[in-house]
This record gives C-alpha cells, structure tokens and sequence, in this order.
C-alpha cells in the first residue's frame, strides 16, 4: 500500500520528537518536502495517492456483466476499491487508446489470448506481473499459460477464459440435422444467401475458409483459394457484425439465420429463449482470454484484483454468467455441472481436443492479411 | 499621447483575436501538422511505427486504385446527399419562412428536436424502420403487398437516408436564414408590376435565396462525405465511404501512417471543395446558416 504525503510528513514528525532524526535533517526533510508540493502538479498528489480504483476494459454485454456482478462488485465491498470499467467491441480499438494515453490510463485488458498479447508485447505495452502476488495462478491450466510464457517469460496477463467460434443457425431455418452434416459449409451454403453473417475480423474469416478449403488454418499453403472462399462468403452474407451485441441483435431478430458466432453469446441468447443452435464443426476455431496487465499499472492492486478473480468460487460465478468456461484446471478444481455442460469445455484439462492460433505463425501474417481483408469486405 | 490605443487599433484586434487564434493554432494546426508528419513515417507491424522518414504511403495512396475509387465513391454519395437535401430542405424552410403563424418559433424548435437525441441512437433507429423485421417490411407483408421482406438495411440506399435524416436540418437553417434576409418589399414590388405568385418566386426570392441553399449544399456534402458512423451502421462492408477505410487502417490495421495519409487527403479534398466556395460565395452565409 503506498503512503500518502500527509502520512509521510507525520512519520517523519514522530522520528524527529522520537530522537530518531536530529533538528537540522528534519528541517532540511520538512523544507524538502514543502518545496516538492509547492513545486508539484495537480496530478502528482493523484499518483502519490493511495490507489483508490483500478481501471478495467472488457467486451461489454453479458460478459462484462457477469464479470461485474460476481467479481468486481464483491471485489470492491472486500477492499474499498472501485473497479472503473469501460468497454469495447475489438480489441484493436482498445490498443489505438492506449497508445494515444498515457501509461496507467488504462490498467487491465480482458484480452484475446495470444494472438493480441504480441501486439502489446511489439508495442511496449507489456508489464512484469509478479505471480508470487497471484497464488491463484497455481490453478490455472498450464497449457493456456504456456503459449504466453513463450513470448515473455515474465508475463504480463493471466488467462481467464476460453471458447470456440463455432456455428450459430436459427432452428425454426436449419434443423439440427442439416447444421450437423454441412457444418461450416453452412455459411456458403447459397440456400442461405443475404441471410448469412460471419464476425468482421481477418482471423475469424481465413480460419472458416481454411477449413472450407481442406486446409490447415495453422499453416495455409494455398492463400489464393483461402481468398476466394472469404469473397465467396462475403457475396452470401449480409452482415459482418463486428460486436457481441451487434451478433445477437441479428441473430435475435432473423435478419441472419446462420452465422460463425461466439458459444458465449450463443448461450446467453438460448437462455433468453432463442431459438439458436450451435455446432463446432471440426477445427472449430479456439480462442482463449487473459486479464493482462498494462505498463504503468499499480501492480500491487491489479495483481490483487486477479487473484481475487482467479478465486475458485468467483471464477465459476463468472464462467456460469458469461457462459465460457474458466481458466482453471478441472484437475484441480472441482468445476460445476453447468460449467461442464458449456460449449469448448474441455474435462481433461490438456486442451487437446481444441484447436488454437498458432500465435507466431498468425502474428508473421497478421499485417498483409488484415490488410487483404479490409479491402474484401469492402467489395474488392 | 501617441501610443494611446484607438478603437480601431490593429494592437487591439490582435489582442481581441490571440485567444481564438491560439485555440485554433493548438486545436486544429498543429494537430493537422502533427497528422501530415505521420504520413511520412514508416510502418513497422500493427501498432508500432518509427520516424524513419519515407514516402510509401503516399506512394501507396497515388498508385493503388482502391482507394481512388472509394474516393470517387464518396464524392459521389455526398454529391447526391446534398442534392437531396437542397431539393428536399427548400420547402420546409420556405413554409417556415412564408407562413403566417404565430409561433414560427416552434417550428424552429421542432428543427432542432431531433439533436437532442444522441446522433447514433438516430441513427440505430433506422434498423428498426428499414430491417427485415422492421416497420415497413411488417406492414406491408400484413398487408398483403410483398411476401418476402425487402432487403432495404445494410444498402447504399439506407445510408443515404440516414444522411438525410442527419443533415436535413442543416439544409433548411442555411435557407431559412437566407430567406429571412430578403427584402419583403421587393417581393410585393415584383407583384405590383404584374408578376404571378410563381414569377416573384423564380425571379426574386430563388436568386436571392441562393447563397443560403449553396451554402446549405457545401454544408451537406462535406459532412455527408466526411461521415463514417453511418455507413457503418446502415451499409454493408461495400457501402463504406472513405471514412471508414481511415477507421479501418488506423483501428483495425493500426496502421497510423497510412490512417493519417489517407486523413489528410480527405481534408485537402474536401478543404479544396469548401475553398471554391468561398472564393465564389464567401464564408458569410455559412455562418449565418450555422448560428441559427
């Protein structure tokens, strides 16, 4: 916990009536220290300042929501500290406001896995948590810290969570039948044309084709054919949707009847009655998330706050909210029946049964790749 | 003696203007100068960029055709949005203006209603107007006239329409005032030496309330084809304008220098645009248009 001035000042005062310090080092201490306030910003006295909140941003929608309730808001009764939250729907937008802020503005990143955590990593955006301060961690699947590990020994996040892209078909269109037997041939499937949507984003959109296309989306040969079969989809579709909200605003309404979609949210609009199916056909895209930590963050509390969110009890209140299952090792830690029931759930705990980015090979194609998509979606 | 300031002392403007002029110096130059140095920066990976100086993104920008035509496209949407406003704007503001009712003051106000609501929230609400399961296509499917729902959301069409929606009042203000600046007397001499009601109109109140439908026009155009929010909610990926390729470098590629060179042509194109207005119109009747 850092001092504030105030209680500084009075440490120094008892040192100097306890004998501790003679009269002239406590008058030069005292002047010093008159001279740096008078001397000092306004935002100095904030940052000297016990901390008080810690900033957080996150996807919004049911996610955040059960982040909030289960983890945040006991957080905050427990340590009087506030947990300042803001949202976003991709995470590349995030990064374009840290880089325009100062570091500390922005504190802890729910973040996509791997993929993103070397954008950071490129950027300088990384910080050294201290897993000592995160007992918690010892929970947590090896396997999803690992790939992490890989690009910075000292890490910087914490996994979280993790999912699949499966899927998403309207049941009153698509029988479970039929959804089962063209798996993700579904979104180009021309049955379903200007009623098909897909997210708007390169990773999401060459994994599919890759998977159209009989390839491996870790190590594509053929990028031509892979191009081919986004252009294919993006001719059938009628809306790329860019956020968790948008998804299930279209899939809610029917204006899509198929889409790739995020089990997560697919389970939130089951829940409230939807008529939604999902499948993860095979190679279904895995992805996994991670609190990361900031450069300039008050580590102390950001690490505190994590280990508190790490806790068996609130992670899977959090896990049954959003509906993704946590980061913790089934191995270890007794998960409940509606954890165990969710899409991607993985009962061994060696995360062999999903496949996941290839973060090095994704991040040495990553720029041309966006690029290239950018300009499809736009028509070309 | 000599040093005593006069009332119309140059010292005196410069001193009245220096604060507008330094807000303007820290606010709008040298952020733009700061923006035109970024197009000569060099692009490393997504985020990160050195100041090693290059010409590549103008490069890029001069010879890929991608971009020419999405900029030719969004010359050509803020060309017909403006159009429809001026076409669609004059007879309000004309009623506005002619009419003899009291309280003109309230249909001012029923203007200006609609920016009391947020801008994206106005602009969401087209969803539900133009979707599938929106009002239109409901009400005419019960009533018999389609079977299938019209693919009106997520076309050019709509984003043109949601402009509309957004600069229509724009439109009628810069008439109206305009309007307001004519001489009655000269409507009621053109009648008296035999004009019809149509005649007066063509001859008298049209011309002179041309710099106000022309500055109506640069309004609209410039900001239409400066928009970036509403395609991206009412179009479909081939409805974006060149806003949205800026969005999508900077944001999506984090790729600050061509987002910054491609920002940078946009405000020479459209600076260029509003230069010849002036030239021939004067800024004026703008500022009239935009004080209300």
């Amino acid at each position: 916990m850092k001092l504030s001035t105030t209680r500084r000042l009075e440490r120094l005062h008892d040192r100097y009536v306890n004998g501790d310090l003679s009269r002239r080092t406590f008058l030069s201490l005292t002047a010093a220290a008159a001279a740096s306030a008078g001397l000092s910003m306004p935002w100095m006295s904030r940052a000297l300042a016990a901390v008080e909140q810690v900033r957080f941003d996150g996807w919004g929608g049911t996610v955040q929501e059960a982040i909030d309730k289960y983890a945040f808001q006991p957080y905050t009764a427990k340590t009087k500290i506030k947990v300042v939250q803001g949202t976003f729907g991709d995470e590349n937008e995030i990064i374009t406001k840290i880089k325009t802020a100062k570091p500390g503005d922005f504190q802890i990143v729910h973040s996509s896995g791997v993929n993103y955590y070397i954008k950071y990593v490129n950027a300088g955006m990384n910080s050294e948590i201290n897993e000592a301060n995160i007992p918690n961690m010892a929970n947590v699947l090896q396997p999803m810290i690992e790939p992490f590990r890989k690009l910075t020994p000292k890490l910087s996040a914490v996994p979280y969570d993790y999912g699949t892209t499966g899927i998403a078909y309207n049941t009153k269109v698509i029988s479970p039948e039929e959804a089962k037997e063209k798996g993700a041939g579904l979104l180009l499937d021309k049955k379903y044309a200007g009623k098909v949507g897909g997210y708007a984003d390169m990773t999401t959109r060459v994994w599919y084709a890759a998977l159209a296309t009989g390839q491996d989306p870790n190590n594509i040969k053929d990028m031509d054919t892979i191009w081919a079969k986004v252009r294919e989809t993006r001719d059938l579709a009628k809306k790329f949707w860019s956020s968790g909200a948008e998804l299930m605003d279209l899939l809610s309404k029917g204006e899509i009847v198929v889409t790739d979609a995020w089990s997560g949210r697919v389970a939130a609009l089951q829940d409230q009655g939807h008529p939604i199916g999902y499948l993860d056909p095979a190679g279904s895209y895995a992805w996994m998330e991670d609190m990361l930590i900031l450069k300039g963050s008050p580590m102390t509390e950001c690490e505190e706050l994590i280990n508190f969110m790490l806790d068996p009890a609130t992670s899977i209140a959090v896990a049954e909210g959003q509906s993704y299952p946590p980061s913790l090792d089934p191995t270890k830690v007794k998960l409940s029946e509606k954890i165990e029931k969710l899409p991607a759930f993985d009962k061994t705990g060696s995360m062999k049964a999903l496949t996941f980015a290839d973060p090095v090979y994704w991040a040495t194609n990553e720029d041309a790749w966006t690029k290239q998509w950018d300009r499809i979606a736009k028509g070309a | 003696m000599k040093n005593r300031w006069t009332l119309y002392d140059p010292r005196l403007a410069w001193m009245l203007i220096a604060p507008v002029l330094l807000l303007l110096i820290f606010f709008l130059v040298l952020p733009i100068a700061v923006m035109a140095a970024y197009t000569f920066f060099t692009f490393v990976t997504a985020g990160v960029e050195t100041s090693q100086l290059t010409s590549a993104n103008w490069h890029e920008f001069l010879t890929d055709s991608y971009y020419h035509g999405f900029l030719l496209k969004t010359l050509r949407v803020g060309a017909i949005t403006a159009l429809l406003c001026g076409v669609l704007g004059y007879f309000p503001a004309y009623f506005i203006w002619a009419t003899s009712f009291k309280h003109k003051w309230l249909l001012l106000l029923l203007l200006i209603v609609p920016f009391w609501i947020s801008f994206t929230i106005r602009t969401f609400s087209w969803i539900n107007i133009l979707g599938e399961q929106g009002v239109i296509n409901v009400a005419l499917i019960k009533m018999g006239i389609i079977s299938e729902p019209l693919p009106m959301l997520y076309t050019e069409g709509a984003v043109i329409m949601g402009l509309l929606h957004f600069l229509l009042p724009y439109m009628i203000l810069n008439v109206y005032v305009s309007l307001e600046s004519i001489d009655r007397t000269l409507i009621a001499a053109a009648r008296s030496m035999g004009c019809t009601s149509a005649q007066a109109f063509r001859e008298v109140t049209l011309p002179l309330s041309l710099p106000g439908l022309a500055a109506g026009l640069l309004l609209c155009f410039v900001l239409a084809a400066g928009s970036y929010v509403t395609p991206q909610l009412l179009g479909s990926g081939r409805d974006a304008l060149f806003g949205n390729l800026i969005y999508d470098t900077i944001m999506s590629e984090l790729n600050w220098p061509m987002g910054a060179t491609l920002s940078i042509v946009l405000f020479v194109v459209l600076g260029f645009f509003a230069a010849i207005y002036t030239r021939y119109m004067g800024m004026s009747q703008i500022v009239k248009g935009l004080g209300g």
